[in-house]
């Protein structure tokens, strides 16, 4: 056990490592959620209406989801890269935990998601947001985003590891995320949508993680959305973590 | 005493979907020995390195490494194993010394164990001065040597090296045969797959010859070439000779029939001493002109065409492919 946790930390801080050698992908943590944030505040955010809010406030929760979700990519991408490059086969070789090389890259992950946070947040509030709850449920906020953003990870292990390539794996992410976080309640309120897109986004994970984000940041109302974000961040963790450990188990290069 | 065969494998098999990569092959090496798997791609030899390192399950028979089963006892194994790859298995984006320091924490040697250990290895593998280089910026043959060196790590007793050298320049190649020799002098024993015949020729105390997931042939080098029979001797005779007055000349100190290709003469032959002398002096007098004259001794490209009747070589094209992988 004590192996296992020591295992996982040697592989995070190698994970860590690579940010500040590769710069490139820091675009992705930085610039990338910056674009967004001004293209839907200044370009589209006057034609949405946000009945109740400023939409600078509507929109930061959601772009704030949509943007953490992605922040698991690095796993992907690193996952699919030590794949074609023989170092699964070099670790899977090694006397370490079974769940390590994923344990590590996956709490890499957590930390690069802070600095997203970090970076989101500080736009945000130079483009006008305001949090309107107390700080213990900013906090919160925060704490759940990291969770969601955790077992997003694990998604995106699972799809690193069975990927045919480092950029399959990254445009794998994309197809099957990005449509998602739109049909939800992250940019658009839902009532605006045709109906067979409300039914769909209304049984969305992102737009009850969305709902939730929104309670904690800008005091709107929570009705259950902040349990059942919890409920489906921990049940995805619940499902992919094993599938991605039990892919790995199995993973050769080729 | 079972320690004394470090690898030992019995009628192991493994299939991928339809495709047969192992078709039952047993495998045998005594501790501190060098066994070469040589074969074309494709044979299986990968397949058999990543059985034996306990990277894939196999469909059936067994398996034991330094007399630990590589089923049962995989996760006990993994301990006593080094695996070096086709392709050099190190982070680009780390230093050489991060990377050694991270296989000997992950083979829980301690901080203090693997750092020192990593100073070590690349002291040896002369990577000291490179040592806080990004191993991006390595060449091909500073990477093989740095995934050796990782291999090394926890001084395994039984190191496993799946083509070492497939892609290097030819200087690299010798370099890191001198230090696979180097490790076997040390006392280790080496599992080594590769395609190139002057490889297993020159490491390999034993060699199991694969085709198509079988052992055709196992041996010592000289035992497979006497397979293709003993010496001969090569005439390459002048254009405006007559081949057969070569070969009534010839015939007398052949110890079989000699056979003709072009201009030609190959004769089989007992005794090696005097022999050229002899030819010489025979073929002279036939009044036939001698371009070149050699004593030849069959190579494992001979005993690779003899047992399956193909060329152990893949066209360079493949060569390339891998090198740029």
């Amino acid at each position: 056990m004590r192996d296992a946790l020591s295992d996982t930390l040697v592989l995070a801080r190698r994970s860590l490592l690579r940010i500040p050698r590769a710069p490139d992908l820091l675009l992705a943590f930085t610039v990338q959620p910056i674009m967004f944030t001004l293209l839907f505040v200044y370009v589209f955010g006057g034609a949405i209406k946000t009945p109740g809010y400023d939409y600078v406030d509507f929109l930061i929760p959601g772009i704030v989801v949509q943007t953490i979700s992605f922040g698991g990519f690095v796993t992907a991408l690193g996952l699919a890269e030590d794949l074609k490059r023989g170092l699964i086969d070099r670790f899977r070789s090694l006397p370490m935990a079974r769940s390590a090389v994923l344990a590590g890259r996956t709490l890499a992950d957590v930390a690069l998601n802070c600095l997203s946070l970090a970076v989101l947040i500080s736009v945000g509030l130079l483009a006008g947001f305001n949090f309107s709850s107390p700080p213990h449920e900013v906090a919160a906020g925060i704490l759940l985003m990291l969770l969601f953003g955790y077992a997003f990870s694990w998604i995106f292990a699972l799809m690193g590891l069975t990927a045919s390539s480092p950029e399959a794996a990254q445009s794998l992410g994309f197809i099957a995320i990005f449509p998602l976080t739109f049909a939800s309640s992250a940019f658009v309120p839902v009532d605006s949508m045709p109906s067979w897109l409300q039914a769909f986004a209304e049984i969305n994970p992102f737009t009850v993680t969305v709902d939730a984000m929104r309670a904690l940041f800008v005091d709107a109302e929570a009705e259950n959305s902040v349990w059942g974000a919890l409920a489906w961040t921990i049940g995805l963790i619940a499902v992919f973590a094993p599938l991605a450990v039990r892919r790995y188990r199995h993973a050769v290069s080729v | 005493m079972a320690s004394e065969t470090a690898i030992e494998a019995l009628e192991l098999q493994k299939s991928y979907g339809d495709v047969a990569a192992l078709r039952g092959i047993d495998l045998h090496a005594s501790a501190g020995s060098v066994l070469g798997l040589l074969g074309p791609n494709g044979a299986g030899k990968t397949t058999a390195v990543r059985i034996l390192t306990t990277l894939l399950p196999p469909d059936a028979g067994t398996a034991r490494v330094a007399g630990l089963d590589v089923v049962a006892d995989a996760a006990e194994l993994r301990s006593r194993i080094g695996l070096a790859g086709q392709y050099a298995a190190v982070d680009e984006n780390l230093t050489g010394h991060e990377n050694l320091e991270m296989v000997g924490r992950l083979y829980h040697l301690g901080r203090a164990t693997s750092r020192g250990r990593a100073d070590e290895l690349l002291e040896r593998f002369e990577l000291t001065d490179a040592s806080k280089r990004l191993v991006r910026t390595y060449s091909g043959g500073m990477r093989r040597r740095l995934d050796l060196a990782a291999a090394l790590v926890a001084r395994p007793p039984v190191l496993f090296l799946d083509e070492p050298t497939t892609g290097l320049d030819p200087r690299s190649r010798i370099g890191l045969w001198e230090t696979i020799e180097a490790r076997v002098a040390a006392g280790t024993t080496v599992l080594l797959t590769t395609q190139y015949l002057d490889e297993a020729d020159r490491l390999a105390d034993r060699i199991a010859v694969i085709d198509d997931g079988r052992v055709i042939a196992e041996g010592t080098s000289d035992e497979l070439k006497d397979r293709v029979g003993g010496e001969r001797l090569e005439v390459r005779i002048g254009h405006d000779c007559s081949v057969q007055d070569a070969l009534s000349a010839l015939s007398p100190i052949a110890s079989d029939a000699p056979s003709v290709e072009q201009l030609t003469v190959r004769a089989p032959i007992q005794k090696s001493a005097g022999t050229i002398a002899e030819a010489v002096r025979r073929l002279d007098d036939a009044g036939v002109w001698i371009d070149d004259i050699a004593i030849r001794r069959p190579t494992l490209d001979d005993v690779f065409l003899a047992l399956t009747g193909h060329a152990a070589e893949e066209p360079l094209a493949g060569d390339e492919e891998q090198a740029a992988a």
